[in-house]
């Protein structure tokens, strides 16, 4: 991937910013997410609750699916590839998806080794749980970052540890001498220059949403409070009682996040929450996979 | 002098830093109570066009900034707030706020593959640094809009009276020269003479 190519799929996380990213399973979800005001969708087979549920191994989705829901709406699609599976990576290439998430809700293909993102040249977004896995998914090419949270989960709790963890860990690198940058950088195993760049900056180079366990306007808010550029929201809202209702609820939260009498009106009346599940009660913890 | 953001969505931050690079005032305009500030200008970033026009009519804030922009607010659209601006989009029957006569052509030169980067024109001011992301192109142009910037034989950049936008996004780079146009040639408004000219090379 070109330097300019790397840029423009920065670029595009930055137009995403402020917005929430839903996962739907069929056209019709697809076109209530962008009716109710998806800055994009992301197009998976099965959202991460029913993956829980149903165990086995999970994979990218089927071509034809994706292509569907491509069809069906104007906002960016992404999709969803296991963990250094790098030639699911390249069929979603080939539809021309905006956005790969090399992702842990999938079953890992590789116990090792990430995706070389570097060789592609369509965009690609990653989790991490906190600053260290951050930039070595940016140094293998990632263009944007989410938290992992616990998908699936509808309990916030991972993703508030994940950004709390990241941006904190921010916080020490800004605070640090320059020389003491290079022994920070062996302690963490990451690349120096990323990580001089956040001691110069104090963020990220790259775009920075939150993602795992959102489930309310409430949810969606204190993440971006938390200091998360945008949000996305897996199983929240198609396990909800009232999706389309509830998304837009969320997607007004993430543009007014502080501003509680608003927050206050758009939380009402929204119908079932996704029931989820603790954090304790869980058997599998997908945030471990790919550090 | 003050200039509003629109910060409903999108990458309404980096209009923020090229204003503040220029020494001028900002705010962002987030909800109703906003608006009701006083502005000299108004800039509607880039970012989804469904999500920002569907959050200006959810947020009750579109009659209120349609009037404004009605009555002379200068207005500066980038990408998606260009979109917002047409007065016609291709395949769509209802536009947003119709304030430049310009029929806008959405996810013109296709998904994130097409999207790019180039250099040309700005007519008035020389060549510009130009960034595409899933932009849209104009596809025509009533009598009374001034084309200002032309690629690959598509219109990405125009002007009637009070409203300016641009296809691609000035504010990915760190040329200021469209901001500066804008304050001063559509706002009418002086800059701080110690703002420096900033050229991308």
């Amino acid at each position: 991937m070109s330097t300019e190519r790397y840029e423009l799929n920065k670029n595009l996380a930055q137009m995403l910013k402020g917005g929430v990213i839903m996962d739907v399973s069929t056209p019709e979800q697809a076109r209530i997410a962008e009716e109710a005001g998806a800055a994009a969708v992301m197009a998976l087979e099965r959202i991460p609750a029913d993956i829980r549920a149903a165990g086995g191994v999970s994979r990218m989705s089927d071509p034809k699916m994706i292509k569907g829901i491509q069809a069906a709406v104007s906002i960016p699609v992404m999709a969803k590839v296991r963990i250094g599976h790098f030639v699911e990576a390249q069929i979603l290439e080939a539809l021309e998806i905006d956005y790969i998430d090399e992702s842990e809700v999938l079953s890992p293909a590789d116990d090792k080794f990430h995706v070389d993102k570097t060789k592609f040249k369509i965009p690609f977004v990653c989790g991490a749980k906190n600053l260290g896995e951050a930039l070595r998914r940016i140094e293998e090419g990632a263009s944007m970052i989410r938290t992992k949270g616990e998908p699936g989960t509808g309990d916030v709790i991972q993703a508030v540890r994940h950004i709390r963890a990241m941006l904190s860990e921010i916080r020490r690198i800004q605070s640090l001498k320059e020389d003491e940058l290079y022994y920070a950088a062996k302690e963490m195993q990451v690349p120096f220059d990323l990580l001089k760049y956040v001691h110069e900056n104090g963020k990220l180079p790259v775009v920075n949403f939150a993602a795992g366990g959102v489930a309310t306007p409430a949810d969606a808010a204190l993440m971006m409070q938390l200091g998360a550029e945008g949000v996305f929201v897996g199983s929240g809202i198609f396990k909800s009682g009232n999706p389309a209702k509830r998304a837009q609820a969320i997607v007004k939260a993430v543009t007014n996040y502080n501003d509680p009498k608003i927050l206050a009106e758009i939380s009402a009346d929204l119908g079932e929450a996704m029931i989820g599940i603790n954090e304790s009660e869980i058997q599998l913890l997908m945030a471990e996979r790919g550090i | 002098m003050k200039i509003g953001v629109l910060a409903l969505q999108g990458g309404f931050i980096e209009h923020i830093h090229i204003l503040q690079s220029l020494q001028v005032d900002t705010f962002e305009i987030r909800k109703k109570a906003d608006l009701s500030q006083e502005m000299d200008g108004l800039i509607i970033p880039g970012g989804e066009s469904t999500v920002i026009g569907k959050l200006l009519k959810d947020l009750d804030m579109y009659d209120d900034l349609k009037e404004k922009i009605e009555q002379g607010l200068p207005v500066f659209g980038t990408c998606a707030g260009m979109i917002l601006l047409a007065k016609q989009i291709e395949g769509k029957s209802n536009a947003c706020f119709g304030a430049i006569d310009i029929t806008v052509k959405r996810n013109a030169y296709g998904r994130q593959l097409g999207s790019f980067f180039t250099e040309a024109e700005f007519k008035g001011i020389g060549i510009i640094p130009m960034t595409f992301i899933r932009a849209p192109y104009i596809e025509s142009t009533g009598p009374n809009v001034e084309i200002l910037s032309v690629v690959d034989e598509h219109i990405v950049a125009a002007r009637e009276k009070n409203v300016l936008v641009t296809s691609y996004h000035p504010e990915l780079t760190s040329d200021n020269r469209v901001h500066r146009y804008f304050i001063q040639s559509v706002c009418h408004c002086g800059l701080d003479p110690q703002s420096q000219e900033q050229i991308l090379i």
